[in-house]
């Protein structure tokens, strides 16, 4: 269900172009821009000095990872003291094995889970399932993503590229009966369904979008209240989080809350904000018996010491998929990682390998506008730069064409007057071929390559030397 | 109980050496305090805050019209089923201390529980979980109404983060509107798994 296609560049391709031939889909993703992309426009602008404050945000977690090591300890000390149990995950398939067991051990069979970005990176699902156990998504979107044997399609919104009727058809053979294309009837169905799982659910699986390390809190954040359902009825509570979700004080949690929900959604603040330190205590009236909190590597100790660092400020907002041209034409599912768009695109090479995913970083104009709706202020187009880079030394260029192309433009430049002779040469021919139409659409072979996904700019009829000379003339 | 895990000992030996080796320049928190926004009528942007996300506000002058005011309102006129943890108030029918199984509060149609403070700058109230037995009578009840104390009030999440006094409650949260949801179409749909309705009150 939850198998994630290694997409090669050529699968990328197709995805792509079958995204943008689908109609349904287009419409969709033509919306984002007046939707939450809007939104996250207005929230930054309405926010007197947004800019400081997402620039604080941005330098709280700076510095917390330019300590990681003692935070996470601190937050290690602070979970334990409150009756909590800390476990460190070197990949996925640790965090995996670290979860089954604790479900497995205590004979449970029953899991209910709220969105967690982290446990789709290490596909917990399928590792539950495997293990016999139950497992279902109490998000909406993930719920009807689940139902479907969908992958998620968007960091905040998994069924973003579903519409009322096609979730209406994913959801009526699990009612027994047509359920009608509305969406409040459809949510309302879903409620009820969800209902009756976390009543038989022993175990609650959550991410974490922030722990507090003087505390050993974690900070859920949702608008269902489905993460909050999820912590309050079952015994037993685990949690999953990225090593990067670590924030050092409790007050620096304003900062985060301040930006998130405005990037998310722009609203001001989510509907829920719930921060939840250890189990039940002494003298507490209800919460889970046991506490559970997975800290997951997963390839980011390592990016911690590369220029890519960065992407471990990102708190999942999903606000840079609604600004990117490229994410609004093509969709999540095309990028082949559970994070898609720009961010996507620099965190699936990392997490998954460059070599295997190598068309990422090329998937972007560099326009900039992920950065500029970032509530922390990534700098994703100079990431994905640097992707590129490592990907032209890692694999050197054997195309011969285009290097014998280049040496050849090199010699010419460096003559004035071959230069001059050959643009010459080139207006009188190929500029008078291509005089009604200024785009080369295919080179002849050896050349082929570079316009097999671009055009190539055809010489202009006329050289700028000689149009200069003519009109200047014409001008007293 | 983590004893039985012991490859995660070693993984977290080598995750917080990983970590340390990356030998990163130290860079300073930023400072703590932050004056944060002010406003000169902190309940009337809390109204408007609040009404923007869905939700409903009322304002209660005297203390003794508090239950008369109350009883009127259509959310508890219309519901059967009710829990009512705030002192003073007797609109509960339903005693949380005598259900043992959260999963019997499946017809809950109302909880009137009391909130700690409002937050001005987004709508928000902080409650916990003092007086609620079940956590989850919050997220079950159909509809929510939070009443809250006319000074406790403040601007901003700064000043609310300082009246936390954490350590003592292991379980908070702040709600800011009824719960909705949004992935249907990236359109609106209020009332999600949470109530359908909140209503908060200021009194005397
Ligand atoms: S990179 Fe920035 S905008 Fe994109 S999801 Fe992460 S925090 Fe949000």
């Amino acid at each position: 269900m939850t198998d994630y296609v290694r997409e090669t560049h050529r699968e990328f391709l197709k995805a792509s172009r079958a995204a943008v031939a689908d109609r349904g889909l287009q419409q969709i993703l033509g919306r984002l821009g007046d939707t939450l992309g809007r939104k996250n426009r207005e929230a930054w602008q309405a926010l007197p000095n947004s800019d400081a404050i997402r620039e604080r945000a941005r330098s709280i977690k700076d510095a917390t990872l330019a300590d990681l090591a003692t935070h996470l300890a601190t937050l290690e000390n602070s979970v334990v003291a409150r009756g909590g149990q800390v476990y460190y995950a070197d990949d996925g398939a640790a965090a995996c094995q670290i979860i089954c067991q604790l479900v497995k051990e205590r004979g449970f069979q029953r899991v209910v889970k709220s969105k967690s970005m982290t446990s789709e990176e290490i596909h917990l699902n399928a590792a539950l399932e495997q293990a016999g156990i139950e497992t279902v998504e109490t998000d909406f979107g993930e719920y009807i993503i689940q139902v479907a044997g969908h992958r998620p399609s968007h960091i905040v919104g998994p069924a973003l590229h579903l519409s009322a009727r096609d979730v209406a058809r994913i959801l009526s053979p699990v009612a027994g009966e047509t359920l009608p294309v509305e969406r409040e009837a459809l949510a309302a169905f879903a409620r009820r369904q969800l209902r009756s799982k976390f009543a038989a659910a022993e175990v609650g699986i959550t991410g974490v979008n922030f722990a507090i390390a003087e505390t050993g809190s974690i900070v859920l954040v949702s608008n269902e209240g489905n993460a909050r359902l999820t912590t309050a009825l079952p015994r037993i509570h685990i949690a999953v989080m990225g090593i990067e979700k670590v924030i050092p004080r409790f007050q620096d949690l304003a900062w985060f809350l301040k930006v998130l929900a405005r990037a998310a959604t722009g609203q001001k603040l989510s509907v829920y904000t719930s921060i939840i330190t250890g189990p039940r205590a002494a003298g507490e009236l209800d919460g889970p018996d046991e506490f559970h909190l997975v800290i997951l590597d997963n390839g980011r100790s390592k990016i911690l010491g590369s220029p890519l660092r960065e992407s471990l400020f990102c708190i999942r907002c999903g606000a840079c998929l609604n600004a990117c041209p490229i994410y609004r034409n093509v969709g999540g599912h095309a990028y082949g990682g559970v994070y898609s768009g720009p961010i996507g695109a620099v965190l699936t090479p990392l997490y998954d390998g460059l070599a295997e995913h190598h068309h990422l970083p090329h998937a972007s104009s560099l326009c900039g506008a992920c950065q500029a709706a970032c509530p922390v202020k990534i700098q994703i187009p100079q990431m994905l730069i640097q992707l590129r880079e490592q990907l032209h030394e890692e694999t050197p260029n054997d195309s011969r064409g285009e290097s014998r192309a280049y040496r050849l433009w090199a010699a010419v430049l460096r003559r004035p007057w071959l230069y001059r002779w050959s643009s010459w040469w080139a207006t009188r021919t190929v500029g008078r071929w291509f005089r009604r139409q200024p785009w080369i659409r295919r080179l002849p072979a050896g050349l082929a390559g570079w316009t097999e996904h671009r055009d190539f700019p055809a010489p202009a009829p006329l050289r700028f030397r000689d149009w200069w000379r003519r009109n200047s003339r014409e001008q007293p | 109980m983590s004893a039985s895990l012991p490859a995660d000992k070693n993984a977290r030996q080598s995750i917080l050496e990983r970590i340390r080796s990356r030998e990163l320049p130290p860079r300073e928190l930023p400072p703590l305090f932050d004056e944060g926004i002010r406003y000169a009528d902190r309940w009337a942007q809390f109204q408007e805050v609040l009404s923007s996300v869905g939700g409903q506000f009322l304002s209660v002058a005297d203390r003794d019209g508090v239950a008369a005011t109350l009883a009127k309102l259509p959310v508890v006129e219309s519901s059967r089923c009710r829990a009512c943890t705030v002192p003073d108030l007797h609109f509960g029918n339903l005693d949380l201390n005598a259900v043992d199984d959260p999963r019997d509060l499946a017809g809950l149609d109302l909880a009137i529980f009391p909130g700690q403070f409002a937050v001005s700058e987004n709508g928000a109230v902080w409650v916990t979980d003092e007086s609620i037995r079940h956590r989850a009578a919050l997220f079950i009840a159909q509809h929510l109404l939070l009443v809250v104390r006319q000074p406790d009030c403040v601007d901003n999440m700064h000043q609310a983060y300082q009246r936390l006094a954490f350590g003592e409650r292991g379980y908070g949260l702040f709600i800011s509107g009824p719960s909705k949801t949004a992935d249907i179409e990236q359109s609106l749909v209020i009332g999600a798994h949470g109530p359908r309705s909140l209503t908060v009150v200021a009194v005397p």
